[in-house]
């Protein structure tokens, strides 16, 4: 590199080089949709999971059992599922709560420290909550170091190794299901029990729930219960409005439900 | 004649190369964009097997059966049929090597979770059988009376 | 145990809910997350001004252009601090640099911002080249550790470039427009991201608005020519003391300093009132904008804006922070003082709101149906209230001068003669 030119040439392709370096390997390997589509073909199965509200009664052993399973600290007021109650009276008011996430169920007619006549009820009812792992799960989009990722089976799961404790994807979730986990320091979620899923058992929650208003099914599997009401029965979602594509179906869905 | 302009950038390219060495250290061969592409599929692949490898706590009934025939068979009988023993008994885990014995939660919260009687219509709490626990033998465990395997009034203690 | 077990999620400590509120929800970005759009607000503010000059020559702003530079450059250091306050994983915070999800705002945000440091660094070096190579040669053969010490940091800043012909110092001031020029979209860019940020978050109603960059970009440059007049008047003044103690500083009296003062401040005060403008007017369009939709949202967001957070939003920043500044900088003969006031009124202003986006988003919930009231840590008694509490905020609000403080002694920005 004695004179200039041969000098300026050398730098332009060395900057070349590091520019083609500097775009991370995996940002190459972008799948088409139609193969990332085959690619989720091949496994098989679509985690999907369907709440039937009229069923639940609000006693809140689906959060007792999900926080002992997945060890998030029962006395913390954080829970990756928890259950609401709404009350609506005749005047239109909606009382709604979900006292401790629920741990405990509803053993008390007081809603937010109010008695609420029972004459005065129209409709009241429960709404059991968790993650909805979205088709298009707005809380992956958002992590910016690849730490939460949708698996082929469609369940979102956070890399405990990897997450850098930023708070996007808890910002980013329409329905509030993510949070800090108390211990790790790291955004935790429900993943549909993915340790016993992916071992032919049910969710701790569904195992739990003693009216059977839980289900959680292979929405690949045409013969599967849940696929079967998710099908032929009037299902809803929560919050269609933000385009997430919610895989938690509900039956008997109602205007009032945040 | 020195071109002194692009000395600096050198000490870029140097930072550069710097953080990509870094990065081929410090980055699993594994991570990367897997089947749901870049945008919902970027991530460490072991970290799908971390998950699956989280003990279960839960048995669930079939876990119980076996040892505990009779209360089993008392169980299924019953209304209760449907309710886990683990809902009450707690989480069985390596019962009964770890824990050798369960702690039973025998305590009136537990049977108010559904027995508290609300009067809610268009809700299946409403149809369900409940007590005030405020003046239902307050202060006393329901078990005293009821048998919670066979919870019906016929088979009161 | 109760108390124990909410004090460890993170967020429970300044949270106060109110009515129906997820159980999961909390104030999960708060003060630091406040400090953070409004320090690289600074940074691309400080910048832009010296832009001005180095790039559309604006004359008047030859002084504070050295000036703003390495102010910039100071805030550079401080603007990564309050995301590395906040993260809950700090150690881990490199990995936004080595598996950078594109998808994700605050991933593009870590290459932009890299980008932009390199920029502003290379613009330095360029515009004190020079300055490096003479104190080299001045100080050679001086004894003393500081001098030596000094002598081997021009060295190093030097990079081996000792040519100060001419032609060389050409070829730096060419680089220096060259790289100002690249700087000011990336600025903006850079900006832009942090309001992008915000305004992607389809989740969050108050965010959510394609307006959000545009509005960030252009309260950044307020913040930061407020804060570069702020600084200058203050180190202006601090010479014109040392001027009247018979130091003479610079070999200047304090008058002529005075008149040298008064001139830059008005010059650069008249862009701060352009600026200004815009970035109200966005504001208000923004405002306007969601009473007239009046979306599923709007109910909450009109309850948060005009009831809960009237005080926040329409005295301390509209009034306080940018209808008040605006005519002080504007009834005719501005004096140092009334700028003084005036630029730490907007700096109220834009800190407002910022912690009115960031805060304020928050402070209603995902239900639609129930508030979190947010209550800044004071004394900390654990690391996370240090962290995200008073102090934290405060650490961060400081770095930027120590450093600009101590860049001054090697790198001298304001040097008359």
């Amino acid at each position: 590199m004695s004179d200039n030119c041969s000098r300026r040439e050398f730098f332009a392709n060395a900057l070349k080089l590091a520019a083609v370096a500097a775009i991370p390997v995996g940002a190459l390997k972008i799948l088409e949709p139609g193969e990332a589509k085959a690619a989720i073909a091949k496994t098989g199965v679509r985690w999907g999971f369907v709440v039937d509200t009229h069923k639940c009664i609000g006693c809140g052993f689906c959060v007792k059992a999900c926080k002992n399973e997945n060890e998030v600290m029962y006395d913390a007021p954080v829970s990756r599922t928890w259950v609401e109650r709404y009350v609506v009276t005749k005047d239109g008011e909606v009382h709604a709560d979900t006292p401790n996430a629920a741990r405990d169920g509803f053993t008390t007619p007081k809603i937010h420290g109010q008695v609420i006549p029972d004459s005065e009820i129209t409709k009241a009812f429960f709404v059991p909550k968790l993650c909805n792992q979205c088709e298009n799960p707005p809380c992956v989009q958002v992590c910016p170091v690849g730490a939460t990722y949708q698996a082929p089976d469609g369940v979102v799961l956070v890399d405990r190794t990897w997450c850098i404790g930023c708070g996007y994807c808890i910002m980013a979730c329409p329905y509030g299901v993510r949070f800090f986990h108390p211990q790790f320091k790291v955004a935790e979620k429900c993943n549909f029990c993915y340790h016993r899923i992916s071992q032919g058992m049910k969710t701790a929650c569904v195992d739990a729930c003693p009216t059977g208003a839980r289900m959680i099914g292979n929405l690949k599997d045409p013969n599967d219960p849940v696929t079967k009401i998710v099908l032929n029965e009037r299902v809803g979602v929560l919050k269609d409005e933000y385009g997430t594509k919610p895989q938690v179906f509900y039956l008997g869905l109602d205007k009032n439900v945040r | 004649m020195s071109n002194h302009v692009w000395r600096p950038a050198w000490v870029v390219l140097g930072v550069v190369a710097l953080i990509l060495t870094a990065r081929y250290f410090y980055v699993p061969s594994d991570f990367g964009t897997h089947e749901r592409g870049f945008m919902y599929g970027y991530y460490r692949k072991a970290s799908e097997e971390d998950w699956k490898k989280i003990k279960v706590k839960y048995r669930t009934k079939d876990y119980c059966k076996d040892c505990h025939a009779d209360k089993y068979e008392m169980n299924m009988a019953s209304k209760h049929s449907i309710i886990q023993c683990e809902n009450c008994h707690g989480p069985a885990m390596d019962h009964p090597e770890n824990p050798q014995k369960l702690a039973i939660d025998k305590s009136r919260d537990l049977c108010i979770r559904c027995h508290a009687k609300l009067n809610y219509p268009s809700s299946r709490r409403g149809e369900l059988k409940g007590i005030d626990p405020d003046s239902h033998n307050a202060g006393m465990e329901c078990s005293a009376c009821h048998n919670p395997h066979k919870p019906s009034l016929e088979g009161l203690k | 145990m109760v108390e124990s077990a909410a004090s460890a999620i993170h967020g429970a400590e300044w949270t106060i809910k109110e009515l129906f509120v997820y159980p999961n929800e909390f104030i999960y970005w708060s003060i630091q997350i406040v400090m953070y759009p409004l320090m690289t607000g600074l940074v691309a503010g400080a910048f832009v001004l010296s832009s001005l000059y180095h790039v559309f020559k604006q004359e008047d702003l030859k002084d504070i252009a050295k000036f703003s530079l390495i102010f910039s450059f100071a805030l550079l250091f401080a603007a990564p601090m309050p995301l590395m306050f906040h993260l809950q994983q700090p150690q881990r915070g490199i990995q936004v640099f080595f598996t950078p999800h594109f998808t994700s705002a605050i991933s593009a945000f870590g290459i932009v911002f890299f980008t932009y440091y390199i920029i502003v660094a290379c613009e330095i070096w360029f515009v004190y080249r020079e300055f490096a190579v003479k104190q080299m040669k001045a100080l050679e053969g001086k004894e003393g550790f500081g001098n030596s010490l000094l002598r081997a940091i021009y060295r190093v800043f030097s990079l081996g470039v000792h040519d100060i012909s001419e032609q060389a110092l050409h070829r730096d001031h060419k680089a220096v427009t060259i790289l100002a020029g690249i700087g000011i979209p990336v600025a903006c860019f850079l900006h832009g991201y942090a309001g992008f940020i915000f305004g992607s978050v389809k989740a969050n109603a108050l965010w959510m608005t394609p307006l959000m960059p545009v509005i960030f970009i252009m309260s950044a440059i307020v913040s930061g020519i407020a804060l570069c007049i702020l600084t200058y008047i203050i180190i202006m003044e601090w010479q014109k003391y040392r001027a009247k103690s018979a130091r003479r500083a610079w070999g200047m009296s304090a008058e002529e300093i005075g008149g040298a003062e008064i001139d830059v401040i008005r010059k650069t005060s008249k862009y701060l009132v352009g600026f200004m403008i815009a970035a109200i007017t966005l504001e208000l369009l923004d405002l306007v904008f969601r009473g007239y939709t009046s979306l599923k949202s709007w109910d909450i967001l009109r309850s948060v804006i005009y009831g809960k957070d009237f005080v926040n939003i329409f005295i301390l920043q509209y009034t306080l922070g940018n209808l008040v500044p605006f005519l002080m900088l504007v009834i005719p003969g501005l004096t140092v003082r009334r700028t003084a006031v005036a630029t730490m009124l907007v700096l109220l202003g834009v800190f407002m709101m910022r912690y009115n986006v960031v805060i304020g988003g928050q402070a209603f919930s995902l239900t639609f149906a129930g508030y979190m009231h947010y209550h800044l840590p004071i004394i900390p008694h654990s690391i996370d209230t240090y962290k995200e509490g008073l102090f934290g905020a405060l650490t961060i609000a400081v770095m930027p001068f120590v450093l600009f403080y101590w860049i001054n002694k090697a790198l001298p920005t304001l040097r008359y003669k």
